[in-house]
């Protein structure tokens, strides 16, 4: 039912995080546009958090709500089914990726049109559809998915990849924003007006006119969700640009792709996630922009609410009751923004639409370390120095030091012969490449390995591998649009 | 097997290590971030602004006065006026007030809108707005370039616990904070994007404020 071919998360012919690392290393823009933009955002995290005392109070809340829901997902996934199909929504469950994209694509097909009508849906950002490939499982059926969120969209114009979590395209400043605004717009509608400037303001104002009609014209949007709330059935999505009001709001049809493990227990429970999640993710207060919609309502919104219940290896996570907290993640990023190897080799490196801490932990757990895609999945686990900044900053208190060591044990065993210092060698070679860190990364590795051996857990691991503090810039080879770097290995058959 | 009983047949198998019985979950976390003795108005006021919205206080008396010098400012002539809002309110002058029905591109050809509110959250600076009378369908609000906010004092909640208890799940619910807004170049916000570019929210408090 669910091979692990079948469930996306990673890109097919995507090397192992060691060489992907090497290469993005040598990128030396996108090493200080990173550096950038995450200081920005770890600054006005900690300003904002640092507003509410009782900072640990709602971070242990909003572990034990989520370690306490995951417990009882059947109970509260049948609740939630309940109630939103109560206030005049359907709900679907899709067992993997292609369940959920031959569901979505059925829905969509249903709503009516001339078969040889271009058919046309625009999506706010979702993980989960990424995660499935389901704008290029769409495109295969005739129906273009246009995405509206800023970065997604720029991603999109790019033929490029998500490199992040929260804002896809944080690898492109704004010149190279304006310079792919400049050049793209006018060939998939509204073209950027002549003299488009690199001023923020300005480039937000081309995607709001490129991106208008197509909300006024739309007659099916697909989003993800945020949270569910099993009670009222109320599901919400955060944002910030409109983008999400528009597609939540306008269409006649609304078809949301959740994860399974989105659902929390109660409306009441979002007093502390609202809380959480803005000011760790953007850092803002609370975000512009909350949608929270419970089924259908006469009158206003959509007239059809599809909710489409992802599993796509949640459950093999659930099964592992340490690696089982990883699903507990709102997707805030804080983890991405503070983590040292994140800044220095991007999202693209984790091949992955999970990069960072929390995709070193999710992705082999969601695709398996011993399926077929082991080459890029099993090789995450030891893209990290175990600093423990991610476990420090995730508002749900997902301790990814501790289920990356765990990880780790499981890749040794699923590797056999292999040893972890040879793995976490692997790794570390490639990113530090200086000969005296390699040396102590060495040593430092050797020991996590005895440790290993002892009591098959990994130790925090000491020395280089603890603080990354010395990359080098180089000269930034020539860029290549990632898909196109992509085609040519899939194509060279390195998958 | 349908995929339904498929997925909870795994769950069930995956978390068979649950006891039945759980601790009640832990929640010693404040219900009010709001000062004692601090006033949930100047804060809301305060916090909204911060977010780059204009915001106006006044008493019931000075409230058509304040509309139209927000119009004024902004200068919007042609407003969508949702059904519910109070028609003593709106200012005498050249204004142009829409009625529903009307069609989503009959709401882009506006200049703004004009809306109560359901609850303010004071410590984050929230409007929440619940397509009740004077509120208007969702999209009122969001399809014209400009939203006028008008809330009375009373409806400001101290902080986000507080708002959700009075709100209602079964209404479609929108949390605004400011001025439609993106950090997706460089992690940078800026305003404006596909939401209303200019927020102005107008406080009504029983008496002028001293
Ligand atoms: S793991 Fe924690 S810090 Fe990272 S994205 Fe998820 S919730 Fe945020």
């Amino acid at each position: 039912m669910t091979a692990p071919n079948d469930r996306g998360v990673v890109w097919l012919g995507s090397p192992a995080f060691p060489e992907a690392a090497r290469e993005a290393l040598k990128d030396g823009q996108l090493r200080a546009n990173l550096r950038r933009a995450t200081a920005t955002i770890r600054d006005k995290r900690l300003s904002v958090s640092a507003e509410l005392d009782d900072w640990e109070q709602l971070r242990d809340a909003a572990a034990a709500i989520k370690q306490h829901t995951a417990r009882h997902l059947d109970r509260y996934l049948v609740q939630l089914e309940e109630s939103v199909t109560a206030a005049g929504g359907t709900v679907h469950w899709a067992a993997d990726a292609a369940e959920a994209n031959r569901i979505v694509t059925e829905l969509v097909r249903a709503t009516g049109g001339s078969d040889d009508e271009t058919r046309e849906v625009v999506k706010v950002k979702s993980m989960a559809t990424q995660e499935i490939g389901l704008n290029e499982h769409l495109a295969e059926h005739g129906i273009t998915a246009y995405e509206t969120d800023l970065a997604e969209l720029i991603v999109q114009l790019g033929d490029d990849r998500p490199s992040h979590i929260l804002v896809p395209a944080i690898h492109k400043n704004r010149t190279e924003i304006r310079d792919l605004f400049a050049a793209e717009m006018g060939r998939h509608g509204i073209a950027a007006p002549e003299g488009l400037t690199d001023e923020p303001r300005a480039l937000a104002e081309a995607a709001r006119r490129h991106l208008r009609h197509k909300f006024l014209s739309a007659k099916v949007a697909v989003s993800g969700a945020n949270f569910a709330c099993a009670d009222t059935g109320t599901v919400l999505v955060v944002e910030s640009e409109g983008n999400g009001r528009m597609c939540l709001t306008l269409p006649e049809t609304l078809i949301t792709v959740m994860g399974i493990e989105k659902v929390i227990p109660s409306f009441a429970d979002l007093e502390v996630f609202l809380q959480l999640l803005p000011r760790s993710s953007t850092g803002e207060r609370m975000n512009p922009y909350t949608s929270a919609w419970s089924g259908t309502t006469e009158g206003d919104g959509p007239s059809a609410f599809h909710l489409v219940l992802l599993d796509n290896g949640r459950t093999d996570t659930l099964a592992d009751p340490v690696g089982r907290q990883a699903l507990g993640c709102i997707r805030c990023s804080a983890c991405l923004n503070v983590c040292p190897v994140f800044e220095r080799t991007g999202g693209h490196a984790y091949g992955s639409v999970y990069p960072g801490p929390i995709g070193a932990v999710l992705t082999p757990q969601l695709v398996g370390v011993d399926s077929d895609t082991k080459g890029a999945a099993a090789s995450l686990p030891f893209a990290s120095t175990l600093c423990g900044a991610c476990y420090d900053a995730c508002p749900v208190k997902i301790n990814i030091p501790e289920v990356l060591t765990h990880l780790r044990a499981k890749v040794v065993e699923a590797e056999g012969g292999r040893t972890v210092e040879a793995l976490a060698m692997k790794a570390a070679g490639k990113v530090l490449d200086s000969p005296r860190l390699l040396t102590a990364a060495q040593k430092a590795a050797a020991l996590g390995g005895k440790v290993l051996a002892r009591d098959g857990r990994i130790g925090r691991l000491p020395g280089p591998l603890h603080g990354w503090t010395d990359s080098r810039d180089t000269p930034a080879p020539p860029t290549e649009s990632f898909r196109s770097w992509w085609r040519k290995n899939r194509e060279g058959g390195t998958s | 097997m349908s995929s339904r009983e498929a997925i909870l047949a795994r769950i069930r198998a995956a978390v068979a290590d649950a006891p039945a019985e759980e601790p009640p979950l832990p929640r010693a976390y404040r219900r009010s971030h709001l000062a004692p003795g601090a006033d949930p108005v100047g804060l809301f006021a305060e916090r909204v602004a911060d977010y780059r919205a204009t915001v106006t206080r006044t008493d019931p008396a000075g409230l058509p006065a304040a509309l139209a010098a927000a119009l004024t400012a902004h200068g919007a002539r042609r407003l969508a006026v949702p059904a519910g809002f109070p028609a003593e309110l709106l200012p005498p002058g050249a204004w142009q007030w829409h009625h529903e029905p009307l069609t989503v591109p009959e709401l882009d050809g506006l200049d703004g809108s004009l809306t109560l509110a359901a609850v303010g959250i004071a410590v984050t600076g929230t409007l929440v707005l619940d397509a009740g009378p004077g509120h208007g369908r969702r999209a009122l609000s969001l399809v014209p370039d400009y939203h006028l906010c008008v809330i009375r004092a009373e409806q400001i909640a101290a902080d986000v616990p507080e708002a959700l208890t009075r709100l209602d799940p079964a209404r479609p619910l929108t949390f605004i904070s400011g001025p439609s807004a993106t950090s997706d170049i460089e992690l940078d916000r800026v305003e404006g994007v596909h939401g209303p570019r200019t927020l102005h929210v107008i406080i009504v408090e029983p008496r002028e404020p001293a």
